[in-house]
């Protein structure tokens, strides 16, 4: 029987004591009141199907409510119910709202345009081989043999550009940036201007004095097009290759809790290095977890708690910054001198913690070895001699995971993941292992480290709306002490880039004969 | 006992001549040497410089006619029956040292503690008494 008691983050704000850890109690008010202080928390449900029998549960009550306990008969604390909100997905949900219209506005509007310039450019040349005939056929030399070829090179030309644009730029869009995409933008222009002269030059010299010679214009096509390849190349090279040989070094903290990644960056500007950054972000950094900085928030409550200051000399006496002021140095003052033994209690609660968590990993580890022993994959042979009792990698997993659920959850909640893992995902994990043959120690994996944040479910990835905080311009491009701050509605990341020194390196060649040695001698002989 | 190179080589030297001592038809003398110009000079425990390849004594049998004639352990020998001793190999030194025809040899050895004694004689000779008192005055501040 579990006789420890659990310090979980939650605890301190609804209180849960230890007698209703044993009584069996269910705090309900406790519940609601407690979703309005979570405000850095996130919100997962966990809740059983009612018709499920868990081992030794006798939680199902006369209640049809949600049973979010499941493993145990105690009440378990985590968060907020299926129906309720928390206060962060509000915000979240509001700000997706007034920005999803703006962005998607945008969206169009620049597709449109691609659209336009890019019909404008495919149908250019083959404009310019269609008029002459258009308007004035008789007038026009027929074509020999040097100019038909001509076509067969405008064709393929025109179609390998065709296949080089769509494959630079028909792209499923990754994100939608602050700022216009500088070089794209310039490309374009460039490709605009371009067009723009040739159709000039066309309607002045060919158009209006109606030249007859038919291959001369054939040609002029051709080399539009030529030009237009080239154009293209031009953009692989400053959209697509410059960035790739590394110029920076970034330096990615998180605010909350502090994981540090370095990252390797070319010359981009601040918004495409922000979006590489958090492209890295969701594989690299682990998981967001509110629930484990609840202890330090503790403790700097208990520090401003416990000094009060209290003004002597009457409200009229100072200037209102001056009070403010000397308040604030003798609080400082105050807390200097005391003897302070908060770093005694942090020591012996992590002693405590370390020692609490690996203990139930023990026990959790014990569990679910013994309770992949209950299943094993049947053979072929013998699916034809024993029908009965067969099951699929989904029932398998329900029936093997009560054996191991009271295990998980309690390690779940010791180190405070309860949030982030919901019972069908488990058991989808689970079966998921069991489909591919892995050991209990693959499957464990997932929940004795906290990973990236890819790993969880989707409501994890709710951050998908993000905000660049930049002195500098976030078209400009990165330089050495860049600073800008990718701020999400939990936490932030503060990037820093650094330069990449320039290398100077030399050269010394060994001949490989040159290896020779010697023994250190030292003989003593007796005379 | 340091020498630099190129100049000529001074030290206090004492003469020392050992007889030969037959035992079982070898001659032997009593004593063990160590270092040569092919040996590692840094691991010589007797020498001051640690570049010093001359050769050493590094064991004396006790009772022996090398102890009986005053050589003792962490000598350098600088010359043998006249031949040179600071500048050869290993080898070289063992058959200048054991050549069968001898009964004697003459050995220059050189020790700090002689260059010691030389000093403090020199500080009180009558001759040199006043900067003698100096410079034992000096020795003892």
């Amino acid at each position: 029987m579990d006789t420890e008691s659990t310090y979980s983050g939650y605890s301190y704000y609804s209180g849960r004591s230890r007698g209703s850890h044993r009584h069996g109690e269910r705090s309900r008010d406790r519940h609601k009141s407690r979703s309005k202080d979570s405000r850095s928390e996130k919100s997962v449900t966990i809740n059983t199907p009612p018709a499920e029998p868990l081992l030794g549960d006798s939680a199902v009550r006369g209640e049809q409510v949600q049973d979010d306990n499941w493993g145990e008969t105690t009440t378990a604390v985590t968060g907020t119910s299926e129906h309720s909100l928390s206060q962060e997905d509000i915000v979240r949900i509001t700000k997706d709202l007034e920005d999803s219209v703006g962005l998607d506005c945008r969206r169009y509007f620049t597709l449109t345009l691609a659209v336009i310039l890019g019909l404008l450019v495919f149908l250019t040349p083959l404009a310019f081989l269609v008029l002459p005939h258009l308007l004035w056929p008789e007038k026009l030399q027929s074509c020999g043999t040097a100019c038909e070829g001509l076509f067969i090179s405008v064709a393929f030309k025109l179609l390998i550009l065709l296949l080089a644009v769509w494959a630079l730029f028909f792209r499923p869009p990754r994100a939608g940036l602050p700022r216009v995409f500088v070089f794209r933008a310039l490309l374009a222009v460039l490709v605009l201007l371009f067009v723009v002269s040739y159709w000039l030059f066309y309607g002045v010299r060919i158009l209006d004095s109606q030249d007859e010679n038919y291959q001369g214009i054939v040609q002029y096509a051709v080399s539009l097009v030529d030009a237009l390849l080239f154009i293209h190349y031009l953009a692989i090279v400053l959209l697509e290759l410059r960035q790739l040989q590394p110029c920076f070094s970034a330096c990615v903290t998180r605010s909350t809790d502090g994981e540090i990644r370095q990252y390797n960056l070319g010359q981009l500007s601040i918004q495409r290095a922000a979006l590489a950054i958090l492209e890295h972000y969701y594989c690299d950094f682990p998981v967001h977890n509110p629930a484990l900085l609840s202890a330090s928030k503790s403790r700097a409550a208990k520090h401003l708690a416990g000094l009060k200051v209290y003004n002597v000399d009457g409200p009229g006496n100072n200037a209102a910054a001056g009070l403010a002021h000397s308040q604030s140095r003798a609080m400082i003052a105050a807390a200097a001198r005391r003897r302070d033994t908060s770093h005694n209690e942090l020591y012996y609660e992590e002693a405590e913690h370390e020692r609490r968590v690996r203990k139930r990993k023990a026990r959790l580890v014990v569990a679910v070895e013994e309770a992949f022993t209950h299943i094993k994959r049947m053979q072929e042979e013998e699916q034809k001699k024993a029908p009965g009792d067969v099951m699929d990698p989904r029932e398998a997993a329900q029936a093997i995971f009560p054996s191991m659920a009271r295990a998980l959850q309690k390690y779940l909640r010791t180190t405070k993941q309860q949030h982030c893992h919901s019972m069908e995902s488990i058991q989808q994990h689970l079966a998921f292992c069991i489909t591919n043959n892995m050991t209990p120690k693959a499957f464990l994996e997932s929940y004795l480290t906290p990973g990236p944040t890819l790993q969880y479910s989707r409501d994890h990835w709710l951050a998908r709306q993000w905000t660049l905080i930049s002195e500098a311009s976030v078209t400009s491009g990165l330089k050495d002490g860049t600073v800008f701050v990718l701020k999400c509605v939990d936490f932030s990341l503060v990037v820093t880039a650094k330069k990449i020194p320039y290398i100077q390196m030399s050269e010394e060649y060994i001949d490989p004969k040159s290896h020779k040695f010697v023994l250190r001698l030292q003989s003593e002989t007796s005379v | 006992m340091s020498f630099i190179p190129g100049q000529p080589v001074t030290a206090v030297v004492q003469r020392i001549e050992i007889k030969k001592l037959h035992q079982k038809d070898n001659l032997i003398l009593g004593f063990s040497i160590g270092g040569g110009i092919d040996q590692d000079p840094g691991q010589n425990p007797f020498s001051e410089d640690k570049t010093d390849k001359g050769i050493y004594v590094t064991r004396i049998t006790p009772g022996g006619p090398a102890h009986d004639a005053g050589l003792m352990m962490g000598d350098k020998i600088m010359q043998v029956n006249g031949w040179d001793m600071t500048m050869v190999t290993h080898d070289q030194a063992r058959k200048r040292l054991t050549k069968k025809k001898e009964d004697v040899v003459r050995l220059l050895v050189t020790r700090k503690s002689l260059e010691h004694a030389v000093k403090q004689s020199m500080g009180s000779s009558p001759g040199l008494k006043h900067s003698g008192a100096t410079y034992n005055h000096n020795l003892m501040q």
